[in-house]
């Protein structure tokens, strides 16, 4: 199947997401809880089984004491309860980044050595920023529209897609790489298509069996992870797909660009 | 059937049957929970050590957390743990305690300073710009010279009381102060505020002495915590608490629990339908997995928190993905040979991919799990627990994926024939 032919249709899915992502991140931001902000949160299960939820902004110990004796003279049960202090968020976002570009650039190192190309690494490692773009992009979307909170849990969701992601890129292209042994054609474009056409039945069904965990985590998992697993599921989805239609497409084109680029310049 | 096979196939079951007896047969070995599922407090302070000398930093951050790891222990919370960590010259202390109900209480008794200083009236004038109580002048008899301390009720007044024995030193120190101030109050500052100041009537000998304020039973016991495991080096300030009740932590695991189990059977019935009688090789496969999984959590243990059990159900997808990798392979194959080789064939070469996507995630988990404690990295917490679980998670599918499946497909072929 000549899956490279529409290109351009993948690039428009892909923009279409990326864009309103990032729309809705330069209007509404992100909705970050107060792992990011500080601040108070806490939950009580008041005596008549009512489950109250508290938000508050930074608070002095005194005032955190405060509101904690008041619901407890009441009877209610501590369900949960959280002080975060000023300076732990700002931390707690450069510690992620640190953590995110170290893993890249060891996984771009990785891929080019064992694909001996440079190419292949900056081609995998485009479809995980792509699936990291979509993930945060939508949640700032369902911050916004369904109150949503990026909390600590969101960046390890952050985290797994960044693995999931690369995993599912190296499928693909470790076909490749055995077709370009094999085959005695140098055509990029013909082989990224038959290496598509056999990964995409693994693909799928790889992707299908993690998905089931997620919807049953989703639905059965309770309040706390529900978001959690929709993170995950939006990553594994948008991970499976930028394998074939972000990371290959890419690749393929700088090959070509490369080869007119050579052959314009030795004429 | 070849002897190797044989050989594996034993080996396989010698693993399943002691996992199966770690997981499910031996009360010995316990999920060791973290504080999202099981309940209790991180709590998180941070060194004040902006007037310590920089040569000297490094001890008096080593021996704060000390003291604080002995404040924990005294406490007694099982399973409690103790970090210290450091992030653009901010020292924080961080620590994690189970199942604890009142953090409060934990938070009072690990972020006071408990210095304990004996200081006598000052004679001669309250100009005395050192001494930060007005009128009284610290003796060198501190905390740190006491040898033990505990609760007691004092005999005159039946109220609870804190008594403290003084090693060699202190009571030499006591005695020559006692001894020079008889008719003179004693006054016993603790962090900076007087909590008793006894009239001293003649020279004490044997170092021993009483601190009787107005202690509630609680408020003795905490400070003879806080005084056996002696005061803080530097001050600390509480930056973050995260408390969990154990309710909702119990809950949290009922619910992800039911949810794995309906995951992995909705999962076994895909397999099955997609792939038949591969596909119960696959599920097989799933299955020690998950048992040899249990057991690994259970043996070293893996502290379990929620993202962690993301980790876990991630690894579930790769494990199926090797099996996946191998099953797909196969259905090409065997088109253009005999079923015996185009298994071998597609062993071969599913392998070449299931180990460098492998060695990609194995490279992020690294850096994530952080084992080397780089400061600049995630020390503790939900992000370590994660990618530990997505480390071991990909080690042992590697087994299962390869060793498992691999040896019972040879096994299932050698039956048909």
């Amino acid at each position: 199947m000549n899956w490279m032919k529409y290109k351009l249709l993948y690039l428009t899915i892909s923009l279409v997401f990326i864009s309103s992502g990032l729309y809705s991140l330069f209007k509404w931001g992100l909705s970050l809880s107060i792992d990011f902000t500080g601040g108070v949160k806490a939950v009580y299960k008041l005596e008549n089984g009512e489950i109250l939820n508290i938000k508050e902004g930074i608070k002095t110990i005194q005032e955190v004491d405060k509101i904690r004796n008041e619901y407890k003279s009441k009877g209610a049960i501590e369900e949960v309860f959280e002080v975060v202090g000023p300076s732990i968020g700002p931390e707690l976002i450069k510690k992620t980044y640190y953590a995110v570009g170290i893993s890249t650039v060891l996984i771009l190192l990785w891929i080019t050595v064992q694909f001996r190309s440079v190419k292949f690494g900056i081609s995998a490692v485009l479809a995980m920023l792509h699936d990291m773009l979509v993930l945060i992009g939508s949640f700032s979307l369902f911050g916004h529209f369904l109150n949503a909170e990026i909390d600590f849990l969101f960046v390890t969701a952050v985290l797994t897609t960044l693995s999931f992601s690369v995993h599912d890129t190296i499928v693909v292209f470790d076909r490749i790489r055995e077709k370009l042994k094999l085959s005695s054609t140098e055509n990029l474009e013909l082989i990224a298509n038959q290496a598509i056409t056999e990964t995409m039945v693994r693909s799928v069904n790889n992707s299908l069996t993690i998905i089931f965990m997620l919807l049953s985590l989703i639905l059965l998992g309770g309040e706390t992870i529900k978001w959690f697993g929709l993170a995950l599921l939006i990553g594994t989805v948008s991970g499976t797909y930028s394998s074939p239609f972000v990371a290959i497409p890419f690749l393929v084109t700088w090959e070509y660009i490369q080869k007119k680029y050579v052959s314009l310049r030795t004429k | 059937m070849k002897k190797s096979l044989l050989v594996k196939l034993l080996l396989i079951l010698a693993i399943v049957g002691v996992s199966l007896y770690v997981s499910f047969f031996d009360s010995r070995f316990k999920f060791s929970l973290g504080l999202d599922l099981a309940g209790g407090s991180r709590l998180v302070f941070e060194a004040d050590t902006s007037r310590v000398d920089l040569s000297i930093k490094d001890k008096a951050l080593e021996s704060l957390r000390t003291v604080i790891e002995k404040r924990v222990n005294l406490f007694g919370v099982s399973e409690s743990n103790v970090y210290s960590s450091n992030f653009e010259n901010k020292d924080r202390i961080i620590v994690e305690l189970p199942g604890i109900t009142d953090p409060k209480e934990a938070t009072l008794l690990i972020g006071k300073t408990a210095q304990l200083v004996f200081a006598i009236p000052n004679s001669e004038s309250e100009a005395t710009a050192s001494s930060e109580i007005v009128g009284l002048i610290p003796t060198n008899l501190t905390g740190a010279d006491l040898k033990s301390a505990e609760t007691i009720f004092d005999q005159n007044t039946g109220k609870p009381a804190v008594a403290i024995e003084f090693n060699d030193e202190g009571s030499k120190k006591f005695e020559t102060i006692t001894g020079e101030n008889i008719g003179k109050p004693l006054a016993i500052l603790l962090d900076n505020e007087i909590v008793s100041s006894p009239l001293v009537n003649e020279k004490i000998t044997g170092g021993k002495a009483q601190i009787s304020g107005q202690f509630t039973l609680e408020e003795a016991e905490k400070l003879e915590t806080q005084l056996n495991a002696g005061a803080l080096p530097v001050p600390v300030l509480l930056v973050e608490e995260k408390t969990v009740g154990a309710s909702l932590g119990v809950d949290s695991i009922n619910k992800s629990l039911k949810a794995g189990i309906i995951g992995l059977i909705m999962i076994s019935i895909f397999m099955i339908l997609i792939y038949g009688r591969y596909g119960i090789v696959s599920v097989i496969s799933l299955l020690i997995f998950a048992i040899i999984t249990i057991a690994i959590y259970k043996i070293i243990p893996i502290t379990l928190t929620l993202p962690g059990i993301a980790g876990f159900l991630l690894t579930v997808g790769m494990a199926v993905d090797s099996n996946i990798l191998i099953f797909e392979r196969l259905k090409e194959e065997i088109k253009l040979k005999s079923l015996e080789t185009a298994m071998e064939v597609s062993f071969g070469k599913a392998w070449d991919s299931i180990r460098d996507a492998n060695i990609a995630t194995l490279v992020a988990a690294f850096i994530l799990a952080n084992p080397l404690d780089w400061g600049f990295l995630h020390i503790s917490g939900p992000v370590r627990g994660f990618a530990i679980t997505l480390a071991l998670g990909i080690g042992i599918s590697l087994f299962t994926g390869i060793v498992v499946s691999r040896s019972l497909l040879r096994l299932f072929i050698r039956n048909d024939k």
